[in-house]
């Protein structure tokens, strides 16, 4: 399974991986409207700690034990056997925030709606997730780990 | 062959189902369910009853879910008593069905105290659908609803209902609605933003007895309140509280509490029989106890653990707490554990209050240890502290950074965050 590390000691706190998170998870992939124009919001997926001189770039991690999975109210969040990977179905989520209340990295939040959560979904229309690719000191690493 | 049978087709059954069957796909899996619908979200009455959410998008798993893990479904069938010398579950109307495994997951029933007038037209509960269905279709001719119970579920009765344009009084017996699980700053600000939406809050008081209508006596009409004030309503929705459905156990050897007491493999203290969910009392990582907590998740993982155990891999249950998270009238709050200590001396109390944002912070700690924090405005990093608090972490090297805007993952001691980074 896809999985996205982070190497604490190359990041430099510059926040691109939020830009690029939002503009990837918004309607127009535009930086301008995604900013200034598009309802609802777009919202990073990433979220960027700094604690000088350490900064690190956070995210889902996928767990294996899947706290949010088993804790979700409504079956909204499901761990795919296939991939691996934790899975947000919009549809089903009611915004109950049980999931943010039992995510060890703080990695969920609501979306801009305050209607339902937002999480990373590693880019599934991107080959490299858009917060690495774009990260301009590799400190972020997509890399394939065993299940 | 192993033969397992579920008795309850809920979070905790549907947990078990999913574990048994990672382990053993094979054995014959039985689930008896009281419930003439497949499954749903429990939690989700609410939605159902405010029109957010339908029979079909309040299931819990998909259609096919019973017949994708082979499961033999009784539903609408009573489990009416259990012979465990035989390991046979008799059910309503005398059919007997062996088991080699059992899980004991029926539930709570919601409390509904003596009162006089509670056998009038128009009193419901809200925590099964069938009577959330009765209440719903008499939204279209009702106008008014009292409330009982300024808990969870009562609050969120009161949400579904002002949602369907009904006047709402919330009355709750203790001064704070949500005392369970906030503290008073926490439940003034609840409390004001139910107003805010309209609800009628009254604590302090409780309904004394239920009225019924000048021109028919059968149907609801009112409540008189301790003080003898009488509120005219259409509809009384009881939501106290739920007791564990123990009642299969009564008189049997197996150990009840005030829930059926379980250890951390979720088995009962007869072998081969296995609780989870309400109707059990289970670990409670801050208490280091047993102890009841009716809430979903817990019942969902109760469920996992127990299936596990029954199909020969052996998983330990972590245990829960006190632990809520809501979002009332979209006011997002997240509480955890201990936030109304008795005597507070023994404690540190660290908070933050912005009300100009309706943002809402507290967390308590005794020996450099989390035992509760109430995340109110801001919710997006309480998963740290819940961590940190289930863990018992140490947090005296980072204290006083822990209400901090810039508080996360960065903040922890080094060793800690190496460890939530190592890839598992």
């Amino acid at each position: 399974m896809k999985r996205v590390s982070i190497k604490e000691e190359a990041c430099i706190g510059c926040g691109l991986c939020q830009v690029y998170c939002t503009v990837e998870h918004s309607k127009s992939k535009d930086p301008i409207k995604a900013y200034l124009k598009e309802q609802p919001r777009p919202v990073s997926r990433v979220r960027v700690e700094t604690n000088n001189p350490t900064s690190i770039s956070i995210r889902c991690q996928q767990c294996k034990d899947t706290p949010c999975v088993t804790a979700c109210l409504t079956g909204a969040m499901t761990l795919d056997k296939e991939t691996g990977l934790v899975v947000h179905d919009a549809e089903k989520c009611i915004g109950c925030w049980t999931c943010i209340m039992v995510c060890p990295y703080g990695a969920i939040k609501p979306d801009s709606t305050g209607k339902i959560i937002a999480k990373c979904d590693l880019c599934p229309n991107l080959e490299v997730p858009a917060c690495v690719a774009n990260c301009p000191n590799e400190a972020l690493v997509c890399e394939e780990v065993e299940q | 062959m192993t033969k397992y049978v579920i008795i309850g087709g809920s979070a905790g059954g549907i947990g078990a189902v999913e574990a048994i069957r990672e382990v053993d796909p094979i054995g014959t899996l039985t689930v008896i369910s009281e419930e003439t619908v497949p499954q749903y979200s429990r939690p989700m009455i609410s939605e159902y009853v405010s029109r957010e959410a339908t029979l079909d998008t309040m299931k819990y798993r998909g259609d096919q879910f019973w017949k994708n893990n082979n499961v033999q479904t009784l539903t609408g069938r009573t489990a009416t008593k259990i012979d465990f010398t035989k390991k046979q579950v008799e059910l309503d109307g005398g059919d007997k069905i062996d088991y080699e495994k059992l899980l004991i997951a029926t539930g709570g029933k919601p409390f509904v105290p003596r009162m006089e007038g509670g056998e009038k037209g128009g009193v419901f509960t809200f925590t099964e659908l069938s009577s959330a269905k009765g209440l719903e279709s008499k939204l279209e001719q009702s106008k008014s609803a009292v409330v009982i119970g300024g808990g969870l579920i009562g609050v969120s009765a009161s949400e579904a209902l002002v949602k369907r344009g009904i006047n709402v009084t919330l009355v709750e017996l203790k001064d704070n609605i949500l005392n369970l699980i906030l503290d008073k700053t926490a439940s003034d600000i609840a409390e004001k933003v139910l107003t805010e939406a309209g609800v009628t809050v009254i604590t302090g008081q409780t309904v004394q007895r239920i009225l019924g209508k000048k021109d028919n006596e059968t149907a609801v009409g009112g409540v008189v309140m301790t003080d003898g004030t009488e509120i005219p309503c259409d509809l009384v929705v009881v939501a106290i509280g739920v007791i564990p459905r123990t009642e299969l156990v009564k008189g049997t050897p197996v150990k009840v509490n005030r829930g059926i007491v379980v250890d951390r493999f979720m088995r009962t203290s007869i072998p081969d029989v296995y609780a989870c969910g309400d109707v059990a009392e289970a670990h409670d990582f801050l208490i280091n106890g047993n102890r009841l907590l009716p809430l979903w998740p817990l019942a969902h993982v109760g469920g996992r653990v127990a299936g596990y155990n029954m199909a020969g891999k052996k998983a330990e249950y972590e245990g829960g707490t006190i632990m809520s998270s809501l979002k009332y009238f979209d006011l997002p709050v997240i509480a955890v554990g201990n936030v109304n200590p008795e005597d507070s001396s023994d404690y540190d109390v660290l908070v933050e209050l912005k009300p100009e944002q309706t943002v809402y912070k507290k967390i308590l700690l005794k020996d450099n240890l989390i035992i509760g924090f109430i995340f109110l405005g801001d919710i997006e990093k309480a998963g740290i502290l819940f961590r940190l608090l289930k863990n018992h972490v140490d947090v005296s090297e980072i204290k006083d950074r822990l209400l901090s805007d810039d508080f996360g993952i960065v903040t922890l001691p080094e060793q800690l965050r190496q460890e939530m980074f190592v890839v598992n």
